[in-house]
């Protein structure tokens, strides 16, 4: 009779376990670390900036609006306090958001800007700023979509039966994920002009 | 009828979708993988060559992938991709690099893993591309823009100081014998085989619990000589052990110890023939090109 007790003991123990605390801690690790890493690659292209922009200066002075465009950028993003919290506001998580898209629009301006500029794209420093980029914004890419994956089994195992119930025992609520900013701009096909514009661009 | 009629459509659709679908990750067969038959086996075999001689000096694994194309996604997305299946590198120490080459789209890139960052920096493997890569390329020279690149990949990577690799295993399957010796996994049969005693009756329960242990030594080891010997070690162990571990009470909470075997992945590799990745990381590093 005590040994069949104590099976049932190890029953019970089991299924206390299945009633996922343990995966949502997990998971809820895991969006963290995740978050950390979008963080973390965010950071290293802010760090890139004032390097990128100095070696610009050097070859395109006459483009100081797209420069100062990307410093105030760079001063934006600065500015939010981008702590692992965030994912649990999606207020402040919408404006850390915005802030890096800014950042984003203004870098691609400036790219778009330094193919009028031979002597700047054939800069050993410019090159070697710009493949550091190019692999930074990869890795934001990464690590976005990484973020997305964790949170997305996190948010599966907060609403599905029965981790749901621990999940309000405790008080796990959803956490935010990224968005397309420019939803309606990507969802209309770009327009393709062959007409000849009449001041062609310096090459 | 009409149900029937959508659930059709909504089956083709999927069909279009599947139609859609990502070029797929190839099996990694060794430490070069062509889908393109742009190198010949010479080619192939020397590559191979130089690559196992960096694994065995640094422990790092490279490896080269040609594909015709990773249409509809683009380089950066089909690499990471492969570099997530394949688990080149050494696992926490993650200094596994990837070079792929997509010969339609005339790309290619250099997918770093964690552990090389260092080293082979996104500006080194842009240079690598750049200067010694793409020129062969231009002038149709494959088999010699990705060997020279091989080269020079493991000529940085040389240079970088790394854990030691391990010492070449005597046989293959030993880190399945040491699962197989795993405490967890002696404890489990222990109190499995108490549990089954106590609900089966002495008899049975033996038997039964022999025959679990054979069947389980037989599907992680293969040998059906050492299986046997376990499923019999086993049987007289449960029928003629007196009964301890349940007696005093505490083989209740271990029980969920017994399903740790399942995770077994992640092993070390490179024995003579075959080729794995040894569990590396990646998180987007390197760089790409065209030619």
């Amino acid at each position: 009779m005590r040994r069949l007790w104590t099976v049932l003991a190890a029953l019970a123990t089991l299924s206390l376990t299945n009633c996922g605390y343990n995966t949502i801690q997990t998971n809820d690790e895991q969006v963290k670390s995740s978050w950390s890493e979008v963080l973390n690659q965010y950071q290293r292209r802010a760090d890139l900036v004032p390097n990128l922009v100095n070696s610009v200066k050097g070859f395109a002075q006459q483009e100081k609006d797209v420069l100062l465009g990307v410093t105030n950028a760079r001063a934006k993003v600065g500015s939010i306090q981008a702590t692992p919290e965030l994912v649990n506001d999606p207020g402040a998580f919408a404006k850390f958001q915005a802030a890096q898209g800014e950042l984003t629009s203004a870098l691609s301006k400036l790219l778009v800007v330094t193919e009028n500029y031979p002597q700047l794209k054939s800069d050993a420093l410019f090159r070697d700023l710009m493949s550091q980029l190019e692999g930074t914004e990869n890795r934001i890419t990464v690590a976005r979509n990484r973020y997305i994956k964790t949170v997305q089994d996190y948010n599966v195992t907060i609403r599905s039966f029965p981790t749901n119930l621990t999940a309000m025992a405790f008080g796990y609520k959803q956490k935010a994920n990224f968005s397309v900013e420019n939803e309606k701009e990507i969802s209309t096909a770009p327009k393709v002009d062959f007409t000849p514009t009449p001041a062609a661009p310096a090459k | 009828m009409k149900a029937a009629r959508a659930s059709l459509l909504a089956l083709l659709l999927c069909w279009a979708f599947s139609a859609w679908a990502d070029v797929a990750v190839p099996p990694l067969t060794g430490r070069v993988v062509d889908q393109t038959g742009t190198l010949s086996a010479d080619d192939i075999a020397t590559l191979t060559q130089t690559l196992r001689g960096l694994e065995l000096r640094k422990g790092s694994q490279v490896a080269v992938l040609i594909v015709p194309t990773t249409e509809p996604e683009t380089i950066e997305q089909y690499s990471i991709r492969v570099a997530e299946a394949w688990k080149i590198g050494r696992k926490k120490v993650d200094d596994g690099a990837l070079l792929v080459v997509a010969k339609n789209d005339r790309k290619l890139r250099i997918e770093v893993g964690y552990g090389l960052e260092g080293a082979l920096t996104d500006v080194t493997a842009r240079r690598i591309i750049d200067e010694i890569i793409t020129p062969k390329f231009k002038s149709g020279d494959f088999a010699g823009g990705i060997s020279a690149g091989v080269d020079r990949i493991v000529g940085v990577v040389d240079g970088e100081p790394l854990p030691a690799p391990e010492p070449q295993q005597s046989f293959g399957g030993s880190d399945r014998f040491d699962l197989m010796f795993n405490p967890l996994i002696i404890f489990g049969i222990f109190v499995g085989g108490a549990i089954l005693r106590t609900v089966l009756g002495r008899l049975i329960g033996s038997v039964a619990a022999g025959g679990a242990v054979g069947v389980l030594a037989w599907y992680l080891i293969g040998s059906l000589v050492f299986s046997v010997i376990s499923a019999l070690v086993a049987f007289a162990f449960t029928m003629f052990a007196e009964s301890t571990a349940s007696s005093n009470g505490r083989s209740g909470g271990w029980s969920g110890g017994g399903s740790s075997w399942g995770g077994s992945s992640g092993g070390s590799s490179s024995d003579s023939g075959g080729f794995s990745g040894g569990g590396g990381s990646f998180g987007g590093g390197g760089a790409s090109g065209s030619w």
